[in-house]
């Protein structure tokens, strides 16, 4: 078996070929980099991706004009209606049409801090979704 | 009207300018940044996707995340941000630059400054620039535009999507759209090869079955009221093939046909602008045409990461800083964008320093040869495995290659890829 | 007038730039006047896609009906800008021989404009011309000069007539199609598709391009109104050909040509072409006109440049004869035509509305002067146009000048807010009121901060947002 693959772990964009030996074990070649190696072997067997989305927010987000410049009425059009988030690791690539769906339905409660847990252990994979930015 | 005075100004407080403005901080001098939106962080805050910081941080991070770990360091320094308040105007007045800036809670600022760094970044090449003939229903939006729709206000443009242009913008929305329940038709590619990122034709495309036209030019755009449809006309060695053109039925259209540095108001200081980077000349210390003004990130060219953004706009802070004290180059060498060489993100190098250098190549291939001349004489030669236009290369020369340069008069310095 | 009546004197169908500039004359007297417009605004139709130009008075022979309102009409810009605030600038016009050949029919335009009575119009030589319009080609061998020829932002015209009107006691009813029309005793039953229904006395068909249909509606005269394509191409303003004067080629026998206008507001457009298309709703642009414009527009001036093309556009003119038919119809009763406005409809259309008037009157509509008629608009203060110090002082008093929406234009959110309030909540209404969305970035920075305002002052929800009415939704779905 060989397979030519594409590294998507850094946008280096290595060229892989993975083959599998008479013994059965898997060579990886093309690789820059130890990352490349492990990719090829998730990808083939196991293929993982790290998801983004956004989540609704509990309220509408405090805008942020704390700076030199005073407060206004006006400054809402600006502030964000999503709270951005991501799994804390790789997640299994078949279940995360059903990832998204579990997070297009939940409601983050303001404020958040950026690192928050907005979904722990989610789907039971151990893996955990994160917010990536601070709302008030 | 107010005025305020500073050693130093930084106009744009997304990565390039919270980079630059925490190099100026960092040596003492009191700084303002002004930002026209209504906090830090610039269009990485509509980038959520991961992918950022790789460089930088040694891990992948979202668009908000980089940004939100630069806005914490700047505020923890004296560095002055001015959010939701937009410059109109930059003017030299003497030895100051004065910046005229509006916005809802101050009125009109005048902020004068000794210095002043560009980093206001660049905006998306739309239908328009690139003359897409057809209708002119609704639907039609740049990938930029659809990206903060749907990532920071939460609403879906369309639902049948056709993304013209495959620039890594384009591939992240093709990616996005397709998580919030849309169908991406295609991806419709003019050149020969992706403008994006492999990676991203693998996670983005691949991953989806959306299905990349490589060759391919959007030769109308069809609808009355609402986008129904695109036209795409195969390309054969160069000629458009009439004959092949085919439709696609669509509700949107999502242009991602590249990015223009945003120099207009550049311009309202005399700053001069280079027509190939459509940035401004830079000397060896990123300071453009006026002196006392400094660019750096995506205003004065487009870069492929953050996190060489960030890279130069620190060089961009620092050089503004030394000029600040006092300190001038001895001699520059002039840089010229040879061979197959689109172009250099600076016109001159520093013999007597390290001098790290971006430039873009006209060419795709394969085992290719990058070549650095003085006066005619290799200096440098360095071998790439692939080299194509949109993909950045980064360069830094020395005073070990660049040194023979201070006894010549008008040295020049020449760049080329084989 | 009567609050909630529908019951009009005159309904005028069409809010175009003849529908609006006789609204306008009409809403001085005491009269209840209805303008209906099948759009969900006014201006949408011939009249927001045009060369914009105020004609210098030479190219029609005044034996035509259209010339002697083309004199006309121009003259009477400078006071109606002074009273509607709209932008209008007398820069001038030049017509550019590029041949030999050329400078006879340039001779005979001359004749013809000293005929006509315009003032100022001058025969160049090469040297002349150069010196009057430096940016043009050094091929260019002589041409005319008319100095009275000017430019104006046509859709702000329209607008404020229209608003003009309304506070005057005009009615404006918007999404309003006309699909059937009947009498009852002396006045006519005005039916639209969505089921409204009006009465008035006296009906004007100023419907343009649909001005055929309207009249077959009413049992008028049956002709066929053709549309004529004109392709624009729109520059940045930091071009660097932008001209001094509006810069016209010889004309042809269809079309006064592809001019180089220099647009009121600072922009640069070139164009249009001239092509009969059989779909009065084809408002398409075509790759081989838009080369021909090109070519044209560096014929004459050479530094014209597709890189800094910010976008095409495409306008229909609404072709009957050689000349306008502006008549009472001798078929159907107290019914007026006002049919066959192309160019130069836009600077004749003040001198319409003054006509259709008159025409009314001698059709034995009763005109009494309003003793309180206002003939101005509330000037909307325009951040880019101030000074620093008087947007520091507006913004003091209102906050919301001091957010800047469109970065290219300079559209603050207040002025954003005025056009909502004055009824224009589609992105392209605003866009036409404000100029948000019209400049180099094209509505990609700010078009989402134009849709959560339309949204907050008008209370629509995200999914009636339309970028010109019905059919044109900006956006399909929340998450």
């Amino acid at each position: 078996m060989r397979q030519e693959l594409i590294c998507i772990t850094c946008p280096m964009g290595c060229r892989l070929v993975a083959e599998r030996t008479g013994e059965g074990e898997l060579v990886v070649s093309g690789n820059r980099c130890p990352r490349g190696a492990a990719y090829a072997r998730e990808e083939l067997f196991a293929p993982k991706r790290t998801v983004t989305a956004t989540c609704r927010v509990s309220r509408p987000c405090a805008g942020d004009r704390s700076c030199a410049a005073a407060e206004t009425a006006s400054q809402a059009l600006d502030a964000p209606r999503r709270v951005p988030v991501r799994t804390s690791a790789a997640f299994p690539k078949d279940r995360v049409p059903e990832l998204l769906a579990r997070l297009y339905e939940l409601e983050v409660e303001l404020p958040v801090e950026r690192g928050a847990v907005v979904l722990a252990d989610a789907l039971g994979t151990g893996i955990d979704v994160l917010a990536t930015r601070s709302l008030k | 009207m107010k005025e305020m005075r500073f050693d130093s100004a930084v106009i744009g407080g997304g990565a390039a300018g919270m980079a630059a403005a925490l190099e100026l901080a960092a040596r003492g001098l009191s700084c303002a940044v002004i930002e026209r939106e209504g906090h830090l962080g610039g269009i990485l805050m509509q980038c959520v996707h991961n992918g950022f910081g790789l460089i930088e941080f040694n891990e992948e991070l979202s668009g908000p995340e980089f940004a939100e770990r630069f806005e914490e360091k700047v505020r923890k320094t004296a560095i002055t941000p001015f959010v939701g308040t937009t410059v109109i105007e930059i003017e030299n007045e003497g030895a100051e630059k004065v910046l005229s800036c509006v916005s809802a809670g101050l009125g009109v600022v005048r902020i004068r400054a000794k210095a002043v760094v560009l980093a206001m970044g660049c905006r998306e090449r739309n239908r328009g620039n690139i003359r897409i003939p057809g209708s002119r229903p609704a639907g039609v939006y740049t990938a930029g535009l659809a990206q903060r729709l749907v990532n920071i206000e939460g609403y879906v443009p369309g639902k049948d999507v056709v993304i013209i242009g495959s620039g890594d913008i384009g591939l992240i929305m093709a990616r996005r759209m397709s998580w919030v329940g849309c169908k991406v038709h295609a991806v419709v590619e003019i050149l020969p090869y992706p403008s994006g990122l492999t990676r991203n034709i693998v996670q983005c495309l691949n991953d989806f079955g959306i299905p990349l036209y490589l060759s391919h030019l959007t030769t109308n755009i069809y609808g009355k009221d609402r986008v129904e449809g695109v036209e795409i006309t195969p390309i054969e060695n160069g000629a458009l093939m009439t004959e092949k053109a085919f439709k696609i039925p669509c509700d949107t259209v999502l242009l991602s046909v590249g990015l223009v540095p945003e120099n207009e108001l550049s311009k309202t200081a005399g700053v001069e602008i280079n027509p190939m980077t459509n940035g401004p000349i830079v000397d060896s210390s990123l300071m453009t045409s006026v002196p006392g003004i400094f660019a750096c990130g995506n205003v004065l060219h487009v870069h492929d990461l953050v996190d060489f953004v960030v890279e130069e706009a620190r060089r961009a802070g620092a050089f503004a800083a030394e000029w600040l004290s006092g300190k001038r180059p001895a001699k520059e060498v002039r840089v010229k964008a040879g061979p197959n060489v689109r172009y250099v993100n600076q016109s001159r190098v520093d013999p007597s320093r390290d001098n790290k250098l971006y430039l873009r190549t006209l060419i795709v291939k394969n085992d290719a040869l990058l070549e650095v001349k003085l006066n005619n004489k290799v200096v440098r030669q360095a071998k790439k495995s692939h080299v194509q236009p949109s993909e950045m290369i980064s360069l830094t020369l020395g005073p070990a290659e660049l040194e023979a340069a201070l006894q010549v008069p008008d040295s020049v310095l020449e760049i080329s890829i084989q | 007038m009567k609050p909630g009546s529908d019951s009009y004197d005159v309904a005028i169908i069409g809010a175009g730039v003849s529908g609006a500039n006789i609204a306008r004359r009409l809403s001085a007297y005491e009269l209840d006047v209805a303008l209906i417009e099948k759009e969900v605004d006014v201006s949408f139709g011939t009249s927001k896609a045009n060369s914009g130009i105020v004609h210098g008075g030479f190219h029609h022979n005044k034996k035509y009906l259209k010339a002697r309102l083309e004199l006309q009409g121009a003259m009477m810009f400078d006071r109606l800008k002074a009273e509607l605030d709209f932008p209008f600038e007398r820069c001038g016009i030049v017509v550019a021989a590029m041949h030999e050949d050329e400078m006879r029919p340039i001779e005979q335009l001359y004749m013809q404009g000293v005929e006509n009575g315009v003032i100022g119009i001058e025969m160049c030589s090469r040297e002349r011309m150069l010196e009057l319009e430096p940016k043009l080609s050094a091929d260019c061998v002589g041409g005319l000069y008319a100095p009275g020829g000017g430019i104006v932002e046509p859709y702000r015209f329209v607008f404020s007539l229209v608003e003009n009107a309304t506070k005057n006691g005009v009615r404006l009813l918007t999404s309003f199609k006309v699909d059937t029309a009947s009498r009852e005793g002396e006045r006519w039953v005005i039916r639209s598709t969505d089921g409204r229904s009006i009465r008035a006395r006296y009906v004007v068909n100023a419907a343009g391009l649909y001005a055929d249909e309207v009249s077959r509606i009413f049992g008028g005269e049956e002709f066929a109104i053709k549309a004529r394509k004109g392709e624009y191409y729109l520059l940045d303003r930091m071009t660097k050909c932008k001209p001094e004067r509006v810069v016209f080629p010889v004309p042809t026998s269809v079309s006064k040509g592809m001019l180089v206008i220099p647009t009121v507001e600072g922009t640069v457009l070139i164009g249009p072409t001239a092509t009969v298309v059989p779909d009065k709703t084809d408002l398409a642009t075509t790759r081989a006109e838009l080369e021909t414009i090109l070519k044209s527009a560096r014929n004459m001036i050479p530094s014209v440049s597709e890189t800094d093309v910010i976008t095409s556009f495409a306008g229909l003119r609404p072709c009957l004869e050689e000349d306008f038919y502006i008549e009472p119809s001798r078929k159907a009763p107290a019914f007026i035509q006002v049919a066959g406005i192309q160019s130069p409809g836009l600077t004749a259309s003040p001198a319409i509305g003054e006509y259709v008037k008159d025409l009314l009157k001698k059709e034995g509509l009763k005109l009494v002067e309003k003793a309180d008629w206002d003939p101005f608009v509330r000037k909307v203060p325009r951040a880019k146009d101030l000074s620093p110090f008087e947007l520091d002082e507006l913004v003091r008093k209102d906050p919301s000048y001091g957010e800047i929406v469109c970065r290219c234009e300079r559209v603050t959110e207040a002025e954003i807010v005025e056009a909502i309030r004055r009824g224009h909540t589609t992105l392209d209404g605003i866009k036409y009121f404000t100029r948000a969305q019209m400049g180099r970035c094209q509505g990609g920075f700010c078009t989402y901060k134009i849709l959560k305002i339309i949204m907050r002052e008008t209370g629509m929800s995200w999914d009636e947002i339309t970028k010109r009415g019905s059919g044109s939704s900006v956006l399909r779905g929340e998450l």
